[in-house]
């Protein structure tokens, strides 16, 4: 009950009048922020943070988590509508989202990512206004070997299911770590991969710029290819009641995905390390897995835009946990907001719940705030954002190019990387051609570099024994549920056969 | 306006630039874009916190009309950063904040062609101590039960620190070499990291800067037991020094601003000046007690003959620890 009065006091606190117009103004940055190609929550953060000396530390950090609010459901935008990621927390969302669109249900795309998005983060403030402190010390209980074993979890999600072609499925992967492990290496901090001794491979490759490459210009090749001259435009429209429709539509045939979504989105989130994109990618992964129809994934099932939706989300609120608590930054956009607190005279950590209530009440307060005015205010943009859908695609194909462009510029500042993307899209093509399944690529080069150094740092604690990974409380049932997902294709095979040697001896 | 008035204006404004030499001076370069603000090691850490501190002191007062933006580039024990910042095409508005891998790796690495002495120096913003922490569940208070402990354990007692080669895996070595000890060494990629996995007893203790620690350790979760400074820190009253044990070994890690190879004077100048007045703000020194950081205020010429000692004392630790 103690709780209920500290968030009724917080939420009091959000709704006092400049806090209401700080989150208003903060989500409808952050929307449009979001749905720029190449710009995130983290730029966005950034760019805002000298605007919230004007006012005190409460509402400064409303406002802040108000532009990261409403990042996260802006990227669904550009990513839906035109097939570019609109952040990398996005990246997930295109898997489905484009296909949804391209078949002319571009609003049920974007309603369901608003629905999705709003449940996840209701859910994950729901966890973190009632377990906050309980949840910090099982974010502390994840070692090395428990975060290892959860990215094994999150590649078996990838190969062991679905309808896609498993050898195929492995080359991606293996061809995104490799990707991936360019640069420097973390224990030893030699170079590795230096393609060509071209000094920029050492910066390692950006995750964006393979996402932007492959689903930006890649994508854009292939619908120029697949529209071979005729060009085809998708009339959507959009009318209050054809919304209502739509969000029918998008609760009957995105709940799984949003359930899962909410709940695996969170509790990645909390996590060090981590963050929304894995939260999202491996959402994604685990609605595939769990769907009766895994075979729709990748062509336009809602379930596959609703989990890494809600999944995004709800790792956003997680990853304040790990901040708060413990005074570490769960991602980058995390990393600034701490910046800030630091100069407003707030010492994040342990103390903070018990020294600052009415700054922390009055911000988990704000999330619940900032979750309603986002999804309104993300509703109400949606037929804006179909109107863009409308126009020819002779003018759309240029438009991605220039986007996909000054996207991947503007993360990096570096023209190396808008070659890589421009490589990055013809191979994708390519590939594509020959039915290589991108997305497990994409998963690798997010999560090899976060399996690869965890891996390492658990061989070394155990003096390089691999049981550590099976005799640690947490991480023995992950590894052993990871390996069963892998070696369940296998074991299908191998009945198979069996079946098909009893029919010969029948 | 009558004419005493603007003369009484024109005075005024005489003397405000009169007082402040510096900014006068400074005025004559100005960015033209967003500063690109790189730091040296991942978040979390003591460069990364001290980085942000910087950004957000300079947007509170409004010191610079182009915003600092920071951007980690930790990989490779800062030799991401170090190749970005000395191939940028635009050197007058790309700025590092360092830790010593500024000296360590170009050491380390040579095959990276990385001179530091053709970087520009801005300024030093103060020295950050190393402190011996473990957790308040192993139930060691002092220096000697910690000793006893990884002589029980005969190897399998697990410290982490940062990439091997940089700071903490030298200040653990020189503990090891001078007592003895078998430490199993866990890199991470930076000291937030590090802070983070002694708080949830993965490893069982670090050299963390204070700053990193001081969170855990004021919530009664982190017990420090030795310093590595040359004298006892004032927030930490009762820890001895390595010095007062008989070692004559005191470690700390620069948190110096340098400029791009290649800066112009002009720019190197704004710099300095805003570096100054950031050093002489009042945040940056409550900062500097509150993190326990030392001042070591020094101008371009002796930031340069600092480089150079630092690189030969360096060489010196590393040949001796074998690395």
């Amino acid at each position: 009950m103690e709780i209920l009065s500290l968030l009724g006091g917080g939420m009091l606190l959000a709704l006092q009048p400049l806090n209401l117009a700080l989150i208003l103004i903060g989500v409808t940055v952050g929307l449009f922020i979001g749905a720029m190609p190449g710009l995130g929550s983290v730029n966005g953060v950034a760019i805002l943070l000298p605007i919230t000396f004007l006012v005190p530390p409460s509402g400064a950090i409303i406002f802040l988590a108000a532009i990261y609010y409403g990042a996260m459901y802006g990227g669904a935008i550009s990513s839906i509508t035109l097939g570019i990621p609109g952040a990398s927390t996005a990246v997930a969302t295109t898997f489905d989202g484009r296909p949804l669109a391209r078949q002319g249900r571009a609003s049920l795309a974007l309603v369901t990512a608003a629905i999705a998005s709003f449940i996840g983060g209701t859910v994950a403030n729901v966890f973190f206004t009632a377990f906050a402190p309980l949840l910090a010390s099982v974010a502390l209980a994840f070692g090395p070997p428990e975060i290892f074993a959860l990215m094994l979890l999150a590649f078996a999600t990838f190969v062991g299911l679905g309808g896609d072609d498993i050898p195929k499925t492995i080359f991606s992967i293996c061809f995104g770590l490799v990707l991936g492990a360019i640069g420097f290496d973390q224990i030893s901090g030699a170079p590795r991969l230096v393609l060509f001794d071209m000094n920029g491979f050492l910066q390692g490759i950006g995750f964006l710029v393979l996402a932007i490459g492959v689903y930006g210009i890649g994508e854009m090749i292939w619908t120029i290819d697949q529209a071979r001259g005729e060009v085809e435009t998708s009339t959507p429209k959009m009318t209050m009641r054809g919304m209502a429709s739509d969000a029918a539509e998008a609760t009957r045939r995105g709940w799984k995905g949003t359930a899962i979504g909410s709940v695996l989105g969170f509790f990645v989130g909390i996590l060090p390390a981590a963050g929304a994109t894995p939260a999202s990618l491996m959402s994604y992964g685990v609605a595939k897995m769990m769907s009766r129809v895994p075979e729709e994934f990748g062509r336009g099932n809602p379930d596959g835009v609703a989990a890494p939706e809600a999944a995004n989300n709800s790792a956003s609120t997680g990853s304040m946990l790990p901040m708060l608590t413990l005074g570490i930054p769960g991602s980058p956009t995390t990393a600034i907001l701490l910046g800030g607190m630091v100069i407003w005279g707030l010492t994040p950590g342990p103390l903070l719940f018990v020294q600052e209530t009415e700054f922390v009440w009055g911000l988990i307060g704000s999330f619940y705030i900032s979750n309603v005015a986002a999804l309104l205010i993300n509703l109400a943009f949606i037929p804006l954002f179909i109107w863009m859908l409308r126009m020819p695609f002779t003018i759309l194909a240029p438009m991605i190019f220039v986007l996909s462009i000054a996207g991947g510029y503007a993360a990096t500042r570096d023209m190396f990387d808008i070659w890589l993307i421009v490589i990055f899209g013809l191979g994708a093509f390519v590939l594509r051609r020959f039915d290589y399944p991108l997305a497990p690529a994409v998963l690798a080069i997010v999560l090899g570099p976060i399996a690869e150094p965890t891996l390492r740092q658990s061989l070394l604690l155990s003096s390089g024994d691999p049981s550590i990974f099976f005799t640690r409380p947490i991480a023995g049932p992950i590894t052993v549920v990871a390996l069963i997902l892998l070696l369940l294709p296998a074991l299908k095979l191998l009945r198979r056969r069996r079946g098909k040697a009893e029919d010969g001896a029948a | 306006m009558t004419k005493t008035m603007r003369g009484l204006v024109q005075m005024s404004c005489a003397a405000l630039i009169a007082m402040s030499p510096m900014a006068a001076f400074a005025q004559d370069w100005e960015p033209r874009r967003p500063i690109d603000f790189t730091i040296m090691a991942g978040p979390g850490g003591g460069a990364d916190q001290i980085a942000r501190f910087i950004q957000s002191v300079a947007e509170q007062y409004d010191m610079t009309n182009r915003p600092l933006v920071p951007t980690n580039r930790g990989g490779g024990s800062g030799a991401e950063a170090l190749i970005h910042v000395s191939s940028t095409s635009d050197p007058d508005h790309t700025i590092l904040v360092t830790l010593n891998s500024f000296f360590t790796t170009p050491l380390r690495q040579e095959n990276l062609g990385i001179d530091i002495q053709t970087f520009t120096p801005v300024a030093m913003m103060g020295v950050d101590p190393f402190v011996l922490w473990v957790h308040t569940d192993s139930g060691i208070t002092n220096f000697e039960q910690f000793l006893q402990q990884v002589r029980s354990m005969d190897g399998e007692f697990v410290m982490g620190g940062t990439g091997t080669g940089q700071e903490d895996s030298i200040v653990i070595a020189f503990m090891s070499g001078a007592y003895d000890l078998d430490i199993n060494y866990i890199p991470y990629d930076g000291g937030g990291a590090v802070a983070r996995d002694l708080a949830g007893q993965q490893i069982m203790a670090t050299v963390n800067n204070p700053a990193e620690a001081k969170g855990f350790y004021e919530a009664g979760q982190f017990v420090p037991l030795v310093a590595f400074s040359d004298e006892r820190l004032p927030a930490y009253p009762d820890v001895p020094t390595m010095r007062e044990m008989g070692h004559d070994f005191s470690y700390y890690n620069q948190r110096a601003v340098v400029g791009a190879p290649g800066m112009s004077d002009e720019a190197a100048a704004y710099y300095a000046d805003l570096f100054t007045r950031i050093y002489e703000s009042d945040e940056w020194q409550a900062y500097l007690e509150s993190e326990s950081l030392s001042p070591l205020w020094m101008n371009a010429d002796e930031q340069r003959a600092y480089w150079a000692t630092q690189v030969e004392s360096h060489r010196e630790l590393l040949a001796s620890l074998g690395e």
